[in-house]
């Protein structure tokens, strides 16, 4: 969807904010802020481009670099710490081959860590786009990033077919 | 003492997407019920059933709603907190999730009763599933008639808006959610005046909990006498408490208030895992207190706990069994307000930055038993001095697991397990 598209669905007022930034950042494929798209922002609420990068920077969940088509936020909460949850996490960053804050280098999955889920009865536990997965173990682990994975594979090869065809 | 459910009622029983099915259950009755009465009698209704703030002030809910009613200034609001980060908590996101009829009912009533024509629900950024069915509660209740314009053929008019949040703890301290949701940096603002007089956009605000709200119903429909008979005095009532960590079965557990800790530990969750023994239940999420073995019998309600030095909080009881490390967790919780703190003012800004440094120091070294013990000793000082001066809750969380810990567990920190 065009930015200004993106907009269009808001009423011009500072309250909205937030919701605008959701919005743009899940339009981008790279799922994060441009520096167009602050000032587009601004421009719209009339605000200045400083108090609206000021907003940003303070919310974790915004982001003003290119991050990866999915997101898996691990919880690290102090529940989720004592359960092993800085086990799952090294054990992500060994099956990914990043480090946490990192993105893959297919621009695929950016790993972020994350404060609380609000999942302690099944710690430990991380968010993938959308969906909440709890009582994580490392076997579970590798399947849940295969079920990421698989689809890629699926694209990327209908790509190269494509490709090929030219 | 069995399970008593009221926030809980419907969660697990009825679909969460089906308004008939909620309907069916009693639902709505409350706010039809209130749309004969007078905003006052449903305040006095309110008052007089004692409902504390379920979100872990404990401050009388129909304390609030008279504030605001009583203001003469219009617009007013009414804003449902449903940003909920406090590790350890996670009842609203089931009350959302599996109910989310009930919280809206609640936000209803209590647009009513100050006549207020606009409610937000703030929801958490990382809480997609329970935005998803708010969001469908929403639009059904507006095709049911029960949402908009002339509700009913009432005259009464109330429109109910999301917001968003985007992964931010603070935001759930009551300014710094208004400040959120006027699209500004979640920064506290100086009480007084509180959001029942200021709130958001400066007009009279209540700013009230999910479990709270979903209480809300209950007390209109059966009557506050009804509501009395459950709990104690000065806490009537019931609380979900959240059971986690080294226990068998983790989760939601809803009670009457007054309930004894180790009912809740060895009865409802079902004792502690492994088949170790315990070693300590924090009570009240991060901000809370350490309970030791000791105090196990005590009641878990706003006044017996505060008269031990202990806090109730939002309700999270985690449980830690035996040979898990005291430090390490502390460690764990002073990393969390780190991060956490939104650098507004300077107790908190660079104390919590202290105190996790200190508490990183004492890892590093668990064996230099004369320097730790000057370390907890001034890590007790600085989260008093925080405590004191800090603008808003969370500068003035620490102190509550450092100096419980520090209390009943001293010798963790120095090396002689």
């Amino acid at each position: 969807m065009e930015r200004n598209h993106v907009l269009a669905q808001f009423e011009p007022r500072q309250e909205n904010l937030l919701l605008i930034l959701h919005s743009l950042q899940n339009n981008n494929p790279q799922n994060y802020l441009t520096q167009d798209d602050l000032s587009a922002t601004a421009d719209f609420l009339n605000l200045t481009k400083s108090s609206v990068y000021g907003v940003v920077k303070y919310y974790t969940m915004f982001s003003l670099k290119p991050r990866g088509r999915h997101l898996i936020r691990t919880c690290m909460s102090p529940v989720c710490r004592l359960l092993g949850g800085r086990d799952i996490l090294i054990e992500l960053e060994k099956l990914l081959g990043i480090k946490w804050g990192q993105t893959t280098k297919d621009g695929f999955i950016t790993l972020e860590p994350s404060k609380c889920l609000g999942c302690c009865g099944n710690s430990p536990a991380l968010l993938v786009d959308r969906t909440l997965h709890g009582n994580l173990t490392k076997a579970k682990l590798r399947e849940i990033i295969a079920g990421i994975r698989n689809p890629s594979k699926l694209i990327n090869k209908r790509g190269r077919q494509c490709q090929k065809k030219k | 003492m069995p399970e008593k459910k009221i926030g809980l009622k419907n969660a697990g029983i009825i679909n969460p997407e089906s308004i008939g099915d909620y309907i069916a259950a009693g639902g709505y009755d409350g706010f039809k019920k209130a749309l004969h009465m007078t905003s006052a009698d449903v305040i006095a209704e309110i008052e007089k059933s004692g409902l504390r703030g379920r979100g872990g002030a404990g401050f009388p809910t129909g304390m609030k709603w008279k504030t605001a009613f009583n203001s003469t200034s219009y617009p007013k609001y009414v804003i449902c907190n449903a940003d909920e980060g406090e590790p350890g908590t996670f009842k609203d996101r089931i009350i959302l999730e599996q109910d989310p009829h009930s919280c809206l009912e609640g936000v209803m009533l209590a647009s009513y009763a100050i006549s207020a024509h606009k409610a937000f629900i703030y929801v958490r950024g990382e809480y997609f599933l329970p935005e998803k069915m708010m969001r469908k509660a929403i639009a059904d209740a507006r095709d049911a008639g029960l949402l908009g314009d002339n509700i009913l053929g009432s005259g009464y008019s109330l429109d109910v808006q999301i917001k968003l949040g985007a992964g931010s703890y603070l935001c759930g301290e009551e300014f710094c959610l208004v400040e959120s949701l006027e699209g500004k940096r979640g920064y506290p603002r100086i009480k007084p005046p509180f959001p029942a007089e200021k709130g958001v956009f400066f007009q009279p605000t209540i700013v009230n909990n999910v479990e709270t709200l979903s209480h809300i119903p209950h007390i209109i429909r059966e009557g506050a006498d009804w509501y009395r008979t459950m709990g104690t005095e000065k806490s009537p009532g019931t609380k979900i408490f959240t059971l986690c960590g080294d226990v068998n079965k983790p989760g939601a557990y809803e009670a009457e208030m007054g309930v004894p800790l180790k009912e809740l530990i060895y009865t409802f969750a079902g004792g502690i895992a492994n088949g170790k023994t315990i070693k300590t239940a924090l009570v009240g999420g991060a901000s809370g207190t350490f309970v030791p073995p000791s105090e196990l019998d005590m009641q878990m309600d706003y006044d017996s706990l505060k008269s031990k030095g202990f806090t109730l909080g939002s309700g999270a009881v985690i449980v830690l069994g035996e040979g898990r490390s005291l430090p390490e967790f502390l460690f764990g919780i002073l990393g969390f307000f780190q991060h956490e703190s939104c650098g507004k003012c300077v107790p908190c800004r660079a104390g919590t930055t202290s105190l996790r440094n200190a508490m990183e120091d004492i890892l590093a070294h668990p064996r230099r038993k004369i320097k730790n013990e000057k370390s907890l000793s001034e890590m007790e000082w600085l989260s008093t001095l925080m405590l004191k001066t800090s603008l808003c809750p969370l500068g003035q969380s620490p102190y509550f697991p450092i100096t419980s810990a520090v209390k009943y567990f001293k010798n963790d920190f120095l090396g002689k397990e």
